[in-house]
């Protein structure tokens, strides 16, 4: 354990040195499992020339003079906030440097720093860290600081063990749900059991004499006239709250509650999508599916147009046409919706777990009628985010309550609320269609893409470039359940889509699938069609080679069915290989390859654990989780119903590989998860003789299994 | 209310709660010990996992009237400073991600090496299945049970 300084000195809003050179570097942005608490702090020591071991990591509150970006979202954490943590270790590093020289009386240049040690060669001195750290907070900010060769890093690319790692395995307060305040009460939400309904009436004679209950009202989360932001979406925003001395009390009351609920009239009415009138109200699952076959053509717009795609299909000796669909998915994370709110008149404290709690604390600013500089946010270690918390609506009904109830309110969601809320991953569909010439070749291309309510369609990602002849369409049915963005949000489901589809044209073709990928993104590298291209179609190849030759692919081994797949998203790129078996006729996937090229790897172990995650979340979510819906009622509410991966079913080993190429970090957290799909989906082929396209696989999977085996 | 005394983590307490009041709020928000999580409240996540008698169970599922004087041990005691093996098979292999469903894998593994010192792959894979893991980190769990059983 390290031994804590007497004093701490700040030579910036990231770093305090203490005086025996201890080091605590505040991690800006939140945590929700992707390990940036970890691997931003490597990226500051890196440049501050810190030894690791003597770092104390804390977590930054929300404080936007000092920092930037202070998100969880889009695998952006790392590849962002990469030169400004560098800067930050830097100039730290360059003001340790001055206060040296000017104690040394010797010229700046020639002080080095290595491992929390301050140099002078020539004049034999040296000093650490902490011995210059009251005399470096002086020094003036440096204008221009000096930075670090890649080659040169001793921090960065060596793995670094979780900072919260012994505080999670020995059960200390990290996360929302374990705050704890002197005199706080617990609340609960009661919220309308169907997408399309309100609260027509309550009735809580019965809960407020119940033992331990503080007070029962209803609230609107928004005021009337606000304009939610993007990250305001919320399905209910009048709801009941339910206020108590503990957990279980709140539970029980919340049981006993007698609300009336009544439809929403302006839901009732039909809602126009691009011309056609679509009917909403209750909604059903499957009226979804129907609306989703039935429209994708009338409703299509297209996106993308080269060459002559409609002069390919008709000449064409062959057409393949294949159309894939997912379901809704909730992002289930594992600690439910929670967020700690002390409002008072003139400041609101709020503690929880929050991916966007900039955002946030402009919604909740405009809430409770109080400037910014009155509200403070601090972000806990996250149970999870997956995108779900980018959407903060939680942390504002925090607040309104503690406003109302005038006390310090901790807000839990039990996990029939989380998952009944909202928020969802949309409903897919996506038709392709190949054209082949009498030789075999690909000639022409075309997707159409949509869903309830967005479409996962990207017009410029591959294959787009690599085909003459490529049409891109999409279309969007409105729907009053809401949805936000799902771990890869559109990818989760469009690359298992397009590459379980490249596996099927590649076999008409008669190639290899890892061939034919490489010859369509050699033609987009040396000769691409269009020029909205947004991929490096020689960075993609680069994931699909190293995949090849780390699976040995090619290299059959008798009874191991491989799926290849691969996919750019997130400025990323990702190659995989599924090997599955059967082992008494059930599929077992033994081991998945992954190559990724992300660039840079700040903390490979870390990193490789994220990518195994990634890779068992997709396949988890592909085979086994659907939300669906009756009357607007979510027919799935808790873990017995919803089906989330478990620990048997995921893959047996993982190899995970980086490319090294120097290049700067780009995304991580979401990449790997969109392309295991198609090769989950092409490995089923293989074992199966199968081709299968509708999430979730697994009930088809048992039904091929059957077939097979008589 | 009534009064129960317990007996968690080798300490008589006494708590005043509704004799309904499943342990797992009991430990949570009666005596602090919140290293045992909420997951879903019905036994299906495997979250709240706590040794009752040294057997794992799911804590939500267990009322404060229903334990009597039986040993409780949590995530908390299950040693004083994360030195269980499994605790330290955990930090070698660096399992967690978001981290929240550790401590309900960890009183499950304990409880499985416990009864079956070197287990199976098939063994762990139908023990372990009662514990979800949202972040995927199935395979680091399945090796940290397997260095856990090869160091104790």
């Amino acid at each position: 354990m390290l031994v804590m300084p007497d004093e701490w000195f700040e030579i910036n809003g990231f770093i305090k040195i203490g005086n025996n050179g201890v080091v605590t570097i505040m991690s800006p942005n939140p945590e929700i499992g992707q390990n940036v608490k970890t691997s931003m702090p490597m990226i500051v020591a890196e440049e501050l020339d810190t030894d690791w071991k003597n770092v104390v990591v804390e977590q930054a509150p929300l404080n936007t003079d000092i920092f930037t970006r202070q998100l969880a979202g889009g695998s952006q954490s790392i590849r962002q906030s990469w030169p400004g943590l560098r800067m930050a270790g830097g100039a730290a590093r360059q003001m340790l440097r001055t206060a040296a020289a000017e104690a040394w009386q010797v010229p700046v240049e020639e002080v080095t720093t290595e491992a929390g040690m301050l140099r002078h060669a020539a004049s034999g001195q040296s000093a650490g860290y902490g011995e210059m750290a009251s005399a470096a907070a002086a020094v003036p900010v440096p204008e221009e600081v000096e930075l670090k060769d890649a080659a040169d890093f001793k921090i960065i690319g060596t793995s670094r063990k979780n900072v919260d790692g012994h505080k999670i395995v020995t059960g200390q307060p990290l996360y929302g749900l374990d705050y704890q305040r002197e005199g706080m009460l617990i609340a609960m939400i009661v919220h309308a059991p169907a997408f399309g309904m309100q609260i027509k009436t309550l009735d809580d004679a019965a809960v407020r004499a119940m033992p331990g209950i503080q007070d029962v009202f209803t609230f609107k989360t928004y005021a009337d006239d606000y304009e939610p932001a993007w990250c305001d979406i919320s399905a209910f925003t009048e709801m009941v709250a339910v206020v108590g001395n503990s957990t279980w009390e709140v539970m029980q009351a919340k049981r006993a509650l007698r609300v009336e609920w009544e439809p929403q009239p302006d839901l009732i009415e039909a809602v126009s999508t691009g011309g056609q009138q679509i009917p909403v109200g209750l909604e059903n699952t499957a009226a979804h599916r129907a609306h989703m076959e039935a429209l994708g053509a009338p409703l299509a717009r297209v996106t993308r147009r080269d060459g002559d795609p409609e002069a390919a299909f008709r000449d064409a000796a062959q057409v393949i046409e294949r159309s894939y669909s997912a379901p809704f998915l909730a992002h289930n994370c594992m600690e439910p919706m929670n967020f700690f709110a002390h409002v008072t008149a003139d400041k609101a404290e709020l503690v929880g777990p929050i991916q966007t709690p900039e955002f946030m604390e402009r919604s909740v600013s405009a809430r409770l009628g109080l400037p910014l500089e009155q509200i403070d946010i601090q972000m806990t270690r996250m149970g999870g985010g997956f995108g779900r918390r980018l959407y903060g609506h939680f942390l504002v009904e925090a607040a309104v309550i503690s406003q109302q109830v005038n006390a310090p309110v901790k807000l839990i969601y039990s996990r029939e609320d989380d998952m009944t809320f909202g928020t969802y991953r949309p409903a897919y569909y996506a038709t392709y269609r190949a054209a082949l010439d009498a030789a075999g070749n690909l000639i022409g291309f075309h997707v159409r893409a949509g869903g309830i309510p967005e479409s996962p369609l990207f017009s410029n990602r591959f294959p787009a470039g690599a085909v003459d002849n490529y049409l891109a369409e999409d279309w969007t049915i409105d729907s009053n359940i809401s949805v936000g963005a799902f771990r890869a949000p559109r990818s989760n489901f469009i690359a298992g889509a397009e590459q379980a589809f490249l596996d099927e044209v590649a076999e008409a073709m008669g190639k290899d699938p890892i061939a034919l990928r490489l010859e369509m993104l050699e033609r987009a590298r040396t000769n691409p069609v269009g020029e909205r291209n947004d991929y490096d179609a020689a960075r993609y190849a680069g994931v699909l080679e190293l995949v090849r030759d780390q699976s040995e692919w090619g290299e059959d081994q008798p009874g191991v069915h491989r799926g290849v797949s691969a996919y750019f998203c997130h400025n990323s790129y990702v190659a995989q290989v599924l090997d599955m078996v059967l082992e008494n006729n059930r599929p077992v996937i033994q081991n998945v390859h992954c190559a990724i090229d992300c660039g840079i790897v700040v903390n490979p172990d870390a990193a490789i654990n994220l990518a195994e995650g990634g890779i068992v979340d997709g396949i988890g979510h592909a085979m086994y989780s659907a939300l669906t819906f009756q009357d607007g009622v979510p027919q799935q509410n808790n873990y017995d119903t919803y089906r989330l991966i478990r620990h048997s079913e995921a893959p047996k080993s993982i190899a995970v590989h980086f490319v090294d190429n120097g290049i700067d970090p780009t995304g991580l957290g979401e990449p790997p998860y969109p392309p295991i799909i198609g090769a989950l989906a092409n490995a089923i082929y293989r074992a199966t003789g199968q081709r299968i396209y509708e999430q979730p696989f697994a009930p088809q999977l048992e039904v091929f299994m059957r077939e097979a085996t008589g | 209310m009534a009064l129960f005394t317990l007996n968690v983590n080798g300490n008589r307490v006494e708590v005043d709660a509704d004799p309904s009041t499943p342990m797992l709020w009991v430990l949570r928000d009666h005596l602090q010990l919140v290293g045992t999580k909420y997951g879903c409240g019905v036994a299906q996540c495997g979250a709240c996992t706590v040794h009752l008698n040294g057997t794992a169970v799911r804590s939500c599922m267990i009322t404060v009237s229903s334990v009597g004087n039986q040993p409780i041990t949590t995530i908390e005691g299950l040693s004083e400073d994360g030195s269980h093996p499994v605790q330290k098979a955990w930090l070698e292999h660096d399992v967690p991600q978001c981290g929240y469903c550790q401590a309900g894998q960890i009183m499950s593994a304990v409880a499985l090496l416990d009864q079956n010192p070197s287990p199976s792959d098939e063994e762990i894979d139908t023990w372990m299945n009662g514990n979800i893991c949202r972040c995927g980190t199935y395979t680091r769990i399945h090796a940290a049970i397997k260095t856990a059983a090869a160091n104790r």
